[in-house]
């Protein structure tokens, strides 16, 4: 559905996507992990042209059959990739029904916005308490159901999601978590960014690990639970210490 | 007297609102004081000059003529000095705003030339209509009113219903998070200057026909209409509009009792409210941080 091939990306004189490629199945929720500054969000904005005009600098996009690569991000999002950007985002000083309505801006057909905005309601019962609030008044949990919900407005057939879990409590990034997957079951196909490797793995349908720019891993989650990298540097589990009793340096990684 | 001065405080405040109004929908989207508000204004009010005097088409063709060239000459401003400006600064933005201005003033002064002119305005200021018994106000002053409330009006149900107007509140709020909505943004930043520019051109109109005409006579309104801005808060348009209408009445009541202090009145209050309360006395903004 979604293909990647050779990105680069620049950010003036630095380079933050060394190359990248990956492809995304239809109805798949696949995990885009990795550390700090390792390139993720970088990627979604790649994908969603919100960089500099004449990025990425090289390599091809494709959606659905289609170069996206030099398209504008209006004309991407028409097309059906819907994004939550890192930190939500939301509007700050709409109302909370606004913030939905601006979501399916794309869109024209009236009754199927109005039924799309009782389904959202329904779906967030704590956006339909306060539709009438402006949303930057909405907790840290709320505008993250908020950016979700408006997200779907459009009518996506890809979502992607920047740490959507960031700064919630884990009853809250349990709920998040279960909402990505009803999602995902009604047939949208899901691209999530994520620090919450474990999380992460346990939703997501396939994985990929990114490191410096680069894409070191691409596997089941399964694999990758057991691959002894993840689980020492992002799953946190201790496999060997050195005889000094120091944590050992990262093991090197295979590039793709 | 009192109801005179007040009355005439308000018409010519809420000229200023007006105007004022204008440079505030512009500051809210594009970040920046539009230094050629006054001008762009100018050039409208040249432009229905010129049909009717050098056409000698009637007024009811050179007005709507003209606010489709205010509109057009937002919409051209913004192209042309705003939007190849990457990554602007605010100073650098001023700087633009200031460039578009020295440009407009010098065309009209080529065009049209340094000597003022009278402009034929429908509403005239010496006209009175009665408007109940042992009441009466001049065309212009009615004209004010109701043009002032009309244009409120409608900002305040297009801000607040319409698609396009929300659209335009979201880009001014958080530029990216529009665009990944499928807002086109660049389009919202044309509107919103010819949008600007056409109410602009509506307030020097009422400013021409009060005064005189010439290329410099935007530029005291243009204070006083930013000096009520930031009176009002420079992001709420009632607040924008209100801030005029307390200008006007101080500065008339002021140039009653001391007309030749009547000109510093302006910056006097816009020097008092940076430094009691930099936001505006109606900003919201100011009151969430808090
Ligand atoms: N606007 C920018 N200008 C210059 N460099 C940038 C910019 N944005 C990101 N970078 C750099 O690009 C690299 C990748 O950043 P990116 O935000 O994609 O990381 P990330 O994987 O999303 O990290 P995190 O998990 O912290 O969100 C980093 O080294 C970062 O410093
Ligand atoms: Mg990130």
């Amino acid at each position: 559905m979604l293909s990647v091939k050779n990105i680069e990306t620049w950010y003036d004189l630095i380079r933050a996507l060394h190359g990248i490629s990956f492809e995304i199945k239809q109805g798949d929720i696949v995990a885009l992990l990795g550390s700090n500054g390792a390139g993720k969000t970088t990627t979604l904005k790649t994908i969603m042209r919100l960089l500099e005009d004449d990025q990425p600098e090289k390599g091809t996009i494709e959606f659905m059959g289609k170069r996206i690569d030099r398209m504008d991000t209006e004309e991407i999002v028409r097309l059906g990739i819907s994004y939550v950007p890192e930190g939500r985002e939301v509007f700050p000083e709409l109302t909370v029904m606004e913030n939905i309505q601006m979501g399916a801006y794309t869109r024209k057909d009236r009754q199927g916005i109005k039924d799309d905005i009782e389904g959202i309601l329904k779906q967030f019962p704590i956006l339909s308490e306060r539709r009438n609030q402006q949303a930057g008044h909405l907790s840290g949990g709320e505008q993250q159901m908020l950016a979700i919900g408006r997200a779907l407005m459009s009518r996506p057939k890809l979502l992607m999601l920047d740490e959507p879990s960031l700064g919630l409590s884990p009853l809250l990034t349990k709920e998040i978590f279960a909402i990505i997957q009803r999602i995902n079951q009604e047939g949208v196909t899901i691209l999530l960014v994520e620090q919450n490797v474990n999380m992460a793995l346990k939703y997501s349908h396939y994985a990929f690990l990114m490191e410096n720019g680069r894409i070191v891993r691409a596997d089941k989650p399964e694999v990758l639970r057991e691959d002894d990298d993840v689980k020492e540097f992002y799953l946190g589990i201790a496999t060997e210490t050195s005889a000094k009793g120091y944590k050992r340096y990262r093991r090197k990684v295979r590039f793709r | 007297m009192f109801e005179m001065l007040l009355i005439e405080g308000l018409a010519i405040g809420a000229c200023y609102g007006l105007f004022g109004v204008a440079v505030a929908i512009i500051y809210k989207t594009s970040d920046v004081v539009n230094f050629a508000q006054g001008e762009m204004g100018m050039m409208s009010t040249f432009v229905a000059y010129h049909i009717m005097t050098a056409y000698g088409w009637p007024f009811y063709i050179a007005f709507p003529a003209t606010l489709i060239f205010a509109i057009l000459l937002g919409m051209a401003i913004e192209f042309c000095f705003l939007r190849p400006a990457k990554e602007p600064t605010v100073l650098g933005l001023l700087i633009l705003t200031l460039g578009a201005e020295m440009l407009l003033m010098g065309l009209a002064g080529w065009k049209w030339g340094a000597e003022q002119k009278d402009f034929p305005f429908l509403l005239s200021v010496h006209k009175t209509v009665e408007i109940f018994p042992g009441f009466a106000l001049n065309e212009w002053t009615i004209g004010v009113f109701v043009l002032t409330t009309v244009v409120m009006v409608l900002l305040f149900l297009f801000f607040r219903y319409s698609k396009l107007g929300i659209a335009m509140r979201a880009t001014q709020q958080n530029e990216n998070a529009a665009k990944i909505m499928g807002i086109k943004v660049e389009r919202v930043f044309s509107i919103t200057w010819g949008m600007s520019s056409l109410i602009g051109a509506l307030a020097a109109m009422f400013f021409a026909a009060r005064s005189v005409l010439d290329p410099n006579f935007m530029m005291e309104p243009f204070m006083r209409a930013f000096a009520a801005a930031v009176l009002g808060g420079l992001t709420s348009i009632p607040g924008v509009v209100i801030g005029g209408l307390i200008l006007g009445i101080i500065e008339n009541f002021f140039g009653y009792a001391w007309p030749e202090w009547k000109p510093i009145v302006a910056f006097v209050v816009i020097i008092l409210i940076i430094t009691v309360r930099p936001s505006g006395l109606f900003s919201k903004h100011y009151v969430k941080k808090v």
